[in-house]
């Protein structure tokens, strides 16, 4: 099960990766989304979640029972997920706000900023 | 007193919610902004003097025990950045009286700060990894909304690279996390310092504080990953640059000196060899970059990167006088940066232009104002009497004790870079005559700096000067805190409370 949780980590760490490389903002963004995916899946894992029982005690037992399953991974991964839900609404906002402002999506106009070059010609808008 | 250490954290957010309550009302807004700050400082002075006296105190939260709950731990380290925090902060608050027009505090500048300053006061106190994660992402956020503070195409542009750069830096975090977690049972920065000796796989316990190192190295903009910040740095209001450059690389640097040395010292991460190569890496490139630049944010931006190379050197060598070093290098860097980005920005609002080819005869219009630049730049380049010499001096004699060459060869030249670059400013903005054509297309009209605006850079380019002239009670705070950093007895006493 380990092993399966790392080759699905792996594999969304490479989309992630590969979107994040892209030039249009959007990809970037459900590049940093998967990304986020996959580090919640790693403490998911990390923690050893796979249980039997809930973690609860039972009547009359003093601690919770061997199977039951680990609580604080799962607190863990919701806190995480609740951030990465605000940090993807932000930059859904800034992604609508550059394409207000800049017309396009691709992220080599936004190079003009830094350096005061125009982008190198070849570089037609956005591909959607 | 035992709630002390929550203190720094409860009075920002508190300011920042009265913040927003009165965000019809500016003079009143400005006022709680200030005394929200000032406050701040305060109770980091207390606490501080309270640590001092006596020793490193922890508060659990909840009153849940150690190694269960959250708990907050002030060990000299921890007081000095949120006294740091509080000084910095307050400065900015009233420089921001006179550069954050109605339009930017109407949109929330002032709540957004003092957000910045929670989330920071609160990773530097917290005892928990988990939670340091949720106070990065506090300040994150914060950061995020002072960045676009304004919202003109370039603020907008720097805000993609700062933001992808830093999510991707955060997730990254939060994978180490999880799988630090998973090898060793718990989330408590003391009680981790115990377990990690007891991992039954070290090799895979060096592979996680890699990305670890990987992930802080983002956030405290370490070679090669420190593109981001003089792409985004230079572009939102001179308030918001200047608090970015005095906290948010240190909050990066901070978490790194804590974790590399309770939780991953060097018995434990034999790859701290690595760290100097980072360091000595940061520092040239970063100076290197400011030499090429032509605008005066830009070129502070890229010493910022070449100075944290100096704080990360101080904890390669890991003997007690190279962290001493980092220490009291922290401080003289936060504060001459700050002042530099503040006078910088005086100099650019009271001209309309930051860029060198267009500015000029400064110093025989504003003599003061260029006595307040020479200052904290000759403090950056590390002059006697001023404070960066004793940082330096100390950083050298570490890197020579320990035999250290290479380091201790870069530390001299990037210090000569720093210099002439610092001199190029000089040179370009106040020495040089004025030059003859009118503004340029993109330069912001001239208005004349406010009095708050002066007298806030003024007070912390005196900082420099003071923490020259008066190093003694630093350099005595500073010996303690690397003390307690190399043996963290204390620190793992006062959370864990004895117990095994």
């Amino acid at each position: 099960m380990d092993f399966l949780f790392a080759i699905l980590v792996g594999a969304l760490v490479a989309g992630a990766v590969y979107l994040l490389l892209d030039r249009n903002l959007i990809r970037i963004l459900f590049g940093l989304a998967l990304l986020a995916g996959a580090a919640n899946l790693t403490v998911f894992a990390g923690g050893r979640v796979i249980g039997l029982s809930p973690p609860v005690i039972a009547p009359g037992a003093v601690a919770a029972s061997e199977t039951a399953a680990n609580a604080l991974p799962q607190a863990l991964v919701l806190t995480a997920i609740v951030i990465g839900m605000g940090l993807m609404i932000f930059f859904l906002t800034l992604a609508w706000r550059v394409f207000a402002a800049f017309r396009t999506l691709d992220t080599d106009a936004l190079g003009a900023a830094e350096t005061g070059t125009r982008p190198s010609p070849g570089t037609k808008g956005g591909n959607a | 007193m035992t709630l002390l250490p929550v203190l720094p954290v409860l009075v920002p957010l508190t300011t920042a919610v009265l913040s927003v309550a009165l965000m019809r009302r500016s003079g009143w807004r400005t006022a709680v902004s200030v005394l929200g700050a000032a406050l701040l400082l305060a109770a980091g002075v207390v606490l501080l003097t309270t640590v001092w006296q006596d020793g490193t105190m922890a508060v659990e939260i909840g009153s849940w025990p150690a190694p269960f709950g959250i708990v907050l731990v002030a060990d000299p380290l921890s007081a000095l950045m949120v006294v740091v925090t509080g000084a910095m902060g307050l400065a900015v608050a009233i420089y921001a009286i006179g550069d954050i027009n109605g339009l930017n505090a109407r949109h929330g500048f002032h709540a957004f700060f003092h957000l910045l300053l929670a989330g920071v006061a609160g990773g530097f106190l917290t005892g928990d990894l988990f939670n340091l994660y949720v106070w990065f992402e506090v300040s994150l956020i914060a950061s995020f909304a002072l960045l676009v503070c304004g919202g003109n195409k370039e603020q907008l542009a720097g805000a993609v690279k700062y933001a992808v750069l830093n999510l991707v830096a955060t997730t990254l975090l939060l994978m180490a996390i999880g799988l630090l977690y998973g090898q060793t049972g718990t989330l408590n920065m003391a009680d981790l310092s115990v377990r990690v000796a007891e991992v039954e796989n070290p090799a895979l316990l060096e592979a996680v504080a890699l990305l670890m190192l990987l992930a802080l190295g983002i956030k405290a903009a370490l070679f090669p990953v420190f593109f981001w910040l003089p792409a985004s740095y230079h572009t939102p209001p001179v308030s918001v640059t200047a608090i970015f450059s005095a906290l948010l690389t240190k909050f990066g640097v901070y978490v790194i000196l804590r974790l590399y040395s309770l939780v991953f010292p060097p018995e434990v991460f034999s790859l701290h060899p690595i760290l100097t190569v980072v360091a000595v890496a940061t520092m040239v490139a970063g100076v290197l970059g400011a030499a090429a630049q032509n605008e005066i944010r830009r070129i502070l931006s890229f010493h910022i990167v070449s100075q944290i190379g100096y704080l990360i050197l101080g904890l390669a060598l890991f003997t007690p006088l190279a962290l001493l070093g980092t220490v009291f290098y922290m401080v003289h860097n936060i504060v001459a940066k700050t002042a530099l980005f503040l006078v910088g920005g005086i100099a650019e609002r009271e001209t309309g232009t930051s860029h060198l080819s267009r500015l000029g005869g400064l110093y025989r219009s504003r003599p003061r104002l260029a006595l307040l630049f020479l200052l904290p730049a000759l403090a950056l380049a590390g002059l006697p009497p001023l404070s960066g010499f004793w940082a330096k001096f100390v950083l050298l004699k570490a890197s020579l004790e320990v035999g250290s060459y290479g380091a201790a060869l870069a530390v001299l030249a990037v210090g000569a870079v720093t210099l002439f670059s610092m001199m190029k400013i000089w040179n370009e903005v106040f020495w040089k005559a004025a030059p003859a054509e009118g503004p340029a297309a993109d330069d912001t009209g001239a208005r004349p700096a406010t009095l708050a605006m002066f007298g806030a850079a003024a007070a912390v380019a005196m900082g420099t000067v003071v923490l020259g002239v008066w190093a003694e009670p630093l350099m005595t705070l500073a010996e303690r805190t690397a003390g307690e950093l190399i043996n963290p007895e204390p620190y793992l006493r006062a959370v864990m409370g004895g117990r095994p």
